[in-house]
């Protein structure tokens, strides 16, 4: 199965990109399942089961890092989608942690960052554009032709990232998106993350990376459970 | 690479039926306008070509350069982009002063003198406006006549594009007749999304949409050439006393007659 794991920071329109890239997808006979990691409220569950049909489930991080709570649930995450019979299982993370960033090792990165969100935001965002696969520009139906352009030179600058340009609202440049899904590898064992996270105190973030609670200590959860304490 | 000209090759309309005009080819130098009422399609159109549409957009169309589909890699690298746009609702959201926006766009156009081609950017503008434009200004202070301004001589010297695409330039308190004549000096393909009898005749043709669709292409006629001539001398008349009144002048009746005069004069 590929992983999608897509990032950006809020309204920067992740929903609408994933949602007419799976659209694309499930026309061109591919088997998709979502999941949403979001801090304190997220819908976009309901948008995808409904409006596709498309097996969809939401994470609520809570108390946690976003990116962290991906560390400690991805694993089971990736078994549900795989049991759901999905041959591409598309993540959309709330990515409000600008330090880490949320990609496993052997999934597709997309960092979605929006046009009009001011030229050097590329240079703000860190790890989670330089740890990307691609970068998807949304909102350049806003944006004149100038800023369009030095804002893409910003991103290439930040990271050497193929960029694909979208008016997500329109479906315009999801397709050249859709074709670099298809050509994703799957993901395989072990899962690890792809960066290494910041210096703190809890086992992710002084740096193990393996993808799973069973390897991690301190406060915890399962992809059902809420959280607990497991001392070394 | 050069770019001689583009294609359009033809979708469908909002109602699925075929366009009529089944290819449209802009070559170089050309000046085009599309024209129709409200909600015809012009936008969509115009919108077509900047995304290098492959049967991809709501129309179904498909865009050709050199009458085949364009390189991956006009989309993959900006300063490679061969077309601009400029749309009705185009904005300029940074506030960096003008001078140095216009600096960093030239460098990422790699311009080879980036000083001189922003000194001619804003002296190309400063021709379209009244009020000249403030370099050290912010670029969101311009005015909205100023900015579109600055949209038209950004992409014509710096960007430099091939194609220039201007959705409804007339609304902007521009200088048409003047606009045209900067324009006409630029070996380059113009697209006028334009409500405006005046731009439509001064184009070399014209393209009739309805119903978003590409009804009818019109070569413009010598006797239409000569209607043109004197659409202007009326709109020069009206500019006139726009100048007039936006000076604090007074008007009379005098300037009427003298405004038949004007028209009764081209006809001469
Ligand atoms: N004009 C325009 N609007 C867009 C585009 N992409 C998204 N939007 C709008 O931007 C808003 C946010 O888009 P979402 O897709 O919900 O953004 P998101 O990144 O999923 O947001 P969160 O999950 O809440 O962080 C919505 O109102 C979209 O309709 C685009 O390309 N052009
Ligand atoms: N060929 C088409 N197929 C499907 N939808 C279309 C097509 N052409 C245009 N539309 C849609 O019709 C609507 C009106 O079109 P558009 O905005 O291009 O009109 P316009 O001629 O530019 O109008 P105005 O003069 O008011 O600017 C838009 O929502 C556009 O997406
Ligand atoms: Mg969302
Ligand atoms: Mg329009
Ligand atoms: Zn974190």
């Amino acid at each position: 199965m590929r992983v999608v794991m897509c990032a950006g920071p809020p309204t920067s329109g992740k929903t609408m990109v994933l949602l007419q890239a799976a659209a694309r997808l499930r026309r061109r006979g591919h088997s998709l399942a979502y999941l949403k990691m979001d801090v304190q409220y997220a819908e976009e569950d309901v948008l995808f089961r409904e409006r596709l049909g498309i097996p969809a489930r939401k994470v609520l991080s809570g108390e946690l890092c976003p990116d962290h709570c991906g560390v400690l649930i991805m694993a089971e995450a990736i078994a549900w989608a795989e049991a759901e019979g999905a041959g591409t299982f598309l993540v959309e993370t709330a990515g409000l942690c600008l330090r880490c960033a949320p990609y496993i090792e052997g999934t597709l990165g997309v960092a979605v960052i929006e046009a009009t969100s001011g030229m050097s935001l590329p240079r703000k965002i860190g790890a989670m554009l330089a740890l990307a696969d691609i970068a998807v520009v949304t909102k350049i139906d806003l944006v004149s032709q100038a800023e369009k352009e030095v804002f893409k030179a910003n991103i290439v600058e930040a990271a050497p990232l193929p960029v694909i340009e979208t008016d997500a609202l329109r479906g315009i440049g999801i397709d050249r998106l859709v074709n670099r899904i298809e050509k994703a590898a799957p993901v395989g064992a072990p899962l690890r993350l792809k960066g290494l996270p910041p210096v703190a105190t809890c086992t992710i973030c002084a740096g193990k990376r393996e993808i799973g609670w069973e390897h991690h200590f301190g406060v915890l959860r399962t992809l059902d459970s809420d959280l607990f304490y497991r001392g070394q | 690479m050069r770019i001689d000209g583009i294609s359009i090759i033809g979708g469908h309309g909002r109602d699925g039926a075929t366009e009529p005009v089944g290819r449209l080819d802009l070559n170089m130098g050309d000046v085009v306008s599309l024209v129709g009422p409200t909600g015809s399609g012009k936008t969509a159109l115009v919108n077509d070509i900047a995304l290098f549409a492959d049967a991809n957009t709501p129309s179904g169309r498909r865009l050709l350069i050199n009458g085949a589909a364009p390189d991956e890699s006009f989309l993959d690298d900006p300063s490679l982009n061969p077309i601009a746009l400029i749309t009705q609702h185009t904005t300029f959201l940074s506030d960096l002063p003008v001078e140095r926006f216009l600096l960093t766009h030239a460098r990422v156009r790699r311009s080879p003198r980036p000083e001189a081609a922003v000194a001619a950017t804003v002296d190309f503008a400063n021709q379209l406006t009244g009020e000249p434009i403030l370099t050290d200004g912010a670029m969101t202070e311009l005015s909205g006549g100023q900015t579109r301004a600055l949209l038209i001589a950004d992409a014509v010297v710096i960007g430099n594009a091939p194609v220039v695409l201007l959705d409804e330039i007339e609304n902007a308190g521009i200088d048409r007749a003047r606009a045209l004549d900067l324009l006409r000096g630029y070996e380059k393909i113009f697209v006028f999304v334009t409500h405006d009898p005046g731009i439509a005749l001064l184009s070399d043709f014209r393209v009739a949409m309805q119903g978003g669709a590409m009804r009818a292409i019109l070569r413009t006629t010598a006797e239409e050439r000569l209607v043109a001539r004197r659409l202007m001398a009326i709109d020069a008349m009206l500019l006139g006393l726009r100048d007039r009144i936006r000076g604090g002048g007074r008007v009379g009746a005098a300037d009427i007659d003298l405004t038949e005069a004007a028209v009764s004069g081209g006809r001469a």
